[in-house]
């Protein structure tokens, strides 16, 4: 019996979702829980899960289009195969293989087991590399050359779309030009970016940070604490636990504005941006203050992980009230943060170089971060955000006052 | 009015045979005309390969190795017998039993697939016209739309110890010796020479191999032909590389054989002398005036990468034209070239040929030596297994060799599997079947290999490449 694949529920700030591709055609036998397509929102890519296995009736919304919650995308036709079910690479039956890899289109490409092995790794689909071993397979070549190249969407003409294309980059190879729309992710982030410039009064304030006390402590109890926690103790739960204690004595630093209103947050929930192929995105931290360090670290690197691998949730997404960026990891030594609205401040974390110090009279090499913060002003006023980000330095090089809460 | 098929085969061994019968499944009318004649005077189809090479060498192998090991290893595995003997009228009888049971077949196959099988002389006119004399009778001109030339090769015969039917013989009559001669000498220690002077050797005969290239089996990896030098002389085969003939004559005591190594001028006194030096392409007869055929200089019709000659509709294939002279190379060549005829795309995967040498301990490999990779420049790794180190090999009482594979560094591809040791020519099917399908180091490596089995050698020497095998020190 035929079964309408519907858009799922969109999350509440979403209206509409763009359908990037479909992994199936008409005609394709599916598997219960193979994914049919991927619909994309501003924020994540979502899956359409086959609610039972059948064959793939007839796809009634195209490659591309724009859909809302509850569209009928496709219908499925429940049970087990018919006799002509083709795949997706050539004309031999679908191969169901035991083991589902993370992208169910790959099952119905033949691949050897050096080639499944670097496609889990790398979370990649079969049908986005071009194959040219015996009858156009996919050999373990064809998968190193395609992750050594820039396969974060450059779509030339033949290949197979890929699933989740970022479509920004353009190889020149010659003097042409090469028009690659923006994925609805990239134009969302855009409209946002300029968006906030012309609704926030936004200034950036530095300071610098000796990170020596930190550094000591890290070296001092880094084994002890893995060991006790089963989790590396980095640098953020350190930079997370300041600004938390930070934002506690300079509330306005923690607040929206909405209209004409300061709307004070009595919750501290810090995000802190993560550079995924998709292009940045904050996942949300709720309630530092009332967590540990093992705590913020343990919760830091799982929901990092989500949100490079896809799986990350809206929810997970939305509702932060400050925001912690480290342009440090790429090179940057100093910078001017954008924020991240309706929020009112986000904190800029930097390269850590040697420089030379005065401690005392001597001159000493110290390991030395400069931070920014960027505020909008409209609330903030110099003084606290000057304030609020020599509270933080103090706090990150004087470690016990974290624990004092002074 | 003559005769008329769709496709003409001249020569019934194994690519000729082959092509004529794909031709057929194709749904063409066939004819396959062959004029292999035996050394008893009969006809029979399966050429060189069936009748004088491949099959009655095999079967004179197992025999002559099972005789050696009743003699030399049987007490070890706590086996008592007598004095064991051997009687060579009888293995030959076996052996001149399969050969006629495997012609029979193809004759039997040709028939089943209704091709019309001419035992005579064939001559390729111009025109697609063939030239058929029968046995006994008179010439008939047969019209073709396709013509397959599938003639073979015939061994080189050197000046100074010119075949005589008794004494200096060919492969082929080395292959029909109804005694084991007491002293054997051998001309060339290639494939042929090295295989028929081991058959000789185990069954008793003091066998010495004269070889003028200085390196025993050059075009085989150095690590293979290495162990190979150490267990022929083991096995008694007295090897001189180096050494070109000057001359033999046959007498009454023998044959006295001249040769010049880097000691000087040698002799030798044998009972028998096979010289297997090589073949040649053999067309004698083949190709009127007109035909249009081209040779090259060295005697082979000259061909493109689809088999097909200069002349229209007329293909060549097998030992007469370019390339490894293997009887399996010939059969897709054959097959080739019959999908062609029936419209069809078809192709013969060159690099991915293998080569047999059945010798024991046996050879194989499929890919390029090492010092052919070294000199294409390629950045490669490998990695070796002994067999001295398989569960499997152990049992068997056959623990000399290696499997060696080399991967290219870049992307794992697999270039090569070379093998000596046991089942060797069984083994390297899976490196064939691996490489078609372009599979790197890590196919293998991912592959699960039954236990205890020689193949496990191909696996963890596949491991050793990339310095990880498990059952054997890194």
């Amino acid at each position: 019996m035929s079964i309408e694949i519907k858009v799922p529920q969109l999350p509440e700030s979403v209206s509409d979702a763009t359908l990037v591709n479909w992994h199936h055609k008409a005609g394709d036998t599916v598997a219960r829980d193979e994914n049919l397509v991927d619909l994309e929102t501003d924020k994540v890519v979502l899956e359409v899960p086959a609610p039972t296995a059948g064959v793939l009736q007839e796809i009634l919304i195209k490659d591309g289009a724009t859909v809302t919650a509850g569209e009928v995308l496709a219908l499925l036709n429940e049970g087990e195969a018919s006799s002509s079910s083709v795949s997706a690479k050539s004309g031999t039956p679908a191969v169901e293989t035991t083991q589902l890899p993370k992208n169910e289109a790959s099952v119905s490409v033949k691949t050897s087991p050096a080639v499944r092995r670097l496609l889990d790794e790398h979370d990649l689909d079969a049908t986005m590399v071009t194959g040219t071993g015996k009858d156009g397979r996919v050999t373990k070549a064809d998968v190193m050359s395609f992750l050594k190249s820039d396969h974060s969407g450059i779509v030339t003409p033949g290949d197979p779309a890929p699933a989740i294309a970022g479509g920004e980059h353009v190889v020149a190879l010659d003097r042409s030009e090469q028009r690659v729309p923006m994925t609805r992710l990239r134009a969302r982030i855009a409209e946002r970016l300029v968006a906030v410039q012309t609704s926030a009064a936004m200034l950036t304030t530095f300071n610098e940070v000796d990170l020596t006390e930190v550094m000591a402590l890290r070296r001092r109890y880094k084994e002890s604490f893995e060991k006790e926690h089963g989790v590396r103790l980095g640098f953020m739960s350190f930079f997370a636990k300041a600004v938390t204690e930070a934002l506690k004595k300079f509330p306005v630093v923690n607040a929206s504005v909405e209209g004409t209103d300061i709307i004070y947050h009595n919750y501290y929930d810090i995000g802190v941006a993560v550079s995924t192929e998709r292009g940045l995105m904050v996942p949300v931290l709720r309630d530092v203050d009332q967590m540990s360090f093992a705590q913020f670290e343990s919760e830091l690197g799982a929901i990092a992980k989500r949100a490079q691998d896809g799986s990350i949730g809206m929810e997970e997404l939305t509702g932060g009230t400050f925001t912690i960026t480290n342009g440090g990891v790429f090179g940057s030594m100093m910078s001017t943060p954008i924020l991240n609205q309706p929020q009112s401040a986000i904190l800029g974390m930097h390269t850590i170089q040697q420089r030379p110090m005065v401690v005392g009279d001597a001159i000493l090499a110290r390991p030395m971060m400069y931070v920014a913060l960027t505020y909008d002003h409209r609330i903030i006023d110099g003084k606290d955000s000057v304030q609020f980000l020599v509270t933080v330095k103090q706090l990150l090089e004087d470690p016990s006052r974290l624990l004092l809460q002074i | 009015m003559s005769r008329q098929f769709d496709v003409v085969v001249i020569g019934a061994g194994p690519g000729g045979y082959i092509a004529a019968i794909r031709a057929a499944q194709h749904g063409k009318t066939v004819a396959c005309i062959d004029e292999w004649k035996n050394k008893d005077g009969k006809n029979a189809f399966g050429g060189t390969c069936l009748n004088a090479g491949c099959i009655p060498s095999k079967a004179l192998l197992e025999s002559s190795e099972l005789y050696h090991r009743a003699r030399h290893e049987f007490k070890k595995h706590g086996i008592t017998t007598g004095d064991v003997g051997v009687d060579i009228a009888t293995m030959q009888k076996r052996r001149a039993s399969i050969v006629r049971q495997l012609t029979g077949g193809v004759a039997g196959l040709l028939k089943a697939n209704k091709v019309e099988g001419l035992v005579g002389h064939g001559k390729l006119l111009a025109g697609r016209k063939v030239e058929f004399t029968p046995v006994d009778g008179d010439a008939e001109v047969i019209d073709a739309d396709y013509v397959i030339l599938a003639t073979g090769s015939i061994p080189i015969e050197l000046p100074m110890a010119r075949f005589d039917d008794d004494n200096i013989v060919d492969s082929w009559g080395a292959l029909e010796f109804e005694a084991v001669p007491q002293r054997m000498g051998v001309v060339g220690a290639g494939v042929i020479g090295l295989e028929l002077g081991s058959v000789w050797a185990r069954l008793g005969s003091e066998v010495t191999v004269i070889e003028a290239m200085d390196d025993l089996l050059f075009m085989a990896d150095r690590d293979i032909a290495a162990v190979a030098a150490k267990d022929f002389k083991k096995q008694g085969l007295d090897i001189r590389l180096g050494a070109k003939l000057t001359g033999a004559v046959a007498g009454s005591g023998g044959v006295a054989v001249n040769f010049d190594d880097k000691d000087g001028a040698q002799t030798l006194e044998v009972d028998k002398l096979v010289v297997a030096v090589g073949r040649r392409p053999f067309t004698d007869g083949l190709l009127a005036e007109d035909a249009g055929i081209q040779l090259d200089d060295r005697g082979f019709i000259e061909v493109d990468d689809e088999c097909r000659t200069r002349v229209k509709g007329v293909f060549a294939i097998g030992d007469c034209v370019r390339g490894p002279m293997l009887a399996h190379k010939g059969s897709e060549e054959g097959v080739m070239a019959a999908d062609l005829i029936a419209g069809e795309t078809a192709e013969v995967n060159y690099n991915v040929i293998p080569s047999v040498i059945y010798t024991s301990p046996e050879i194989a490999w499929v890919g390029q030596t090492e010092d052919e990779v070294k000199a294409s420049g390629r950045a490669y790794k490998k990695g070796s297994f002994p067999f001295a180190a398989s569960g499997r090999a152990k049992a068997m009482e056959q623990t000399s060799g290696l499997v060696k594979v080399i991967a290219a560094s870049d992307d794992d591809e697999i270039l090569a599997v070379h093998i000596i040791g046991p089942m060797a020519g069984e083994l390297i099917a899976e490196a064939v079947l691996a490489m078609e399908f372009s599979a790197s180091t890590e196919d293998l490596q991912r592959t699960i290999h039954a236990h205890p089995s020689l193949a496990e050698a191909v696996h963890e020497a596949a491991l050793a490449v990339d310095k990880r095998a498990l059952n054997y020190p890194n």
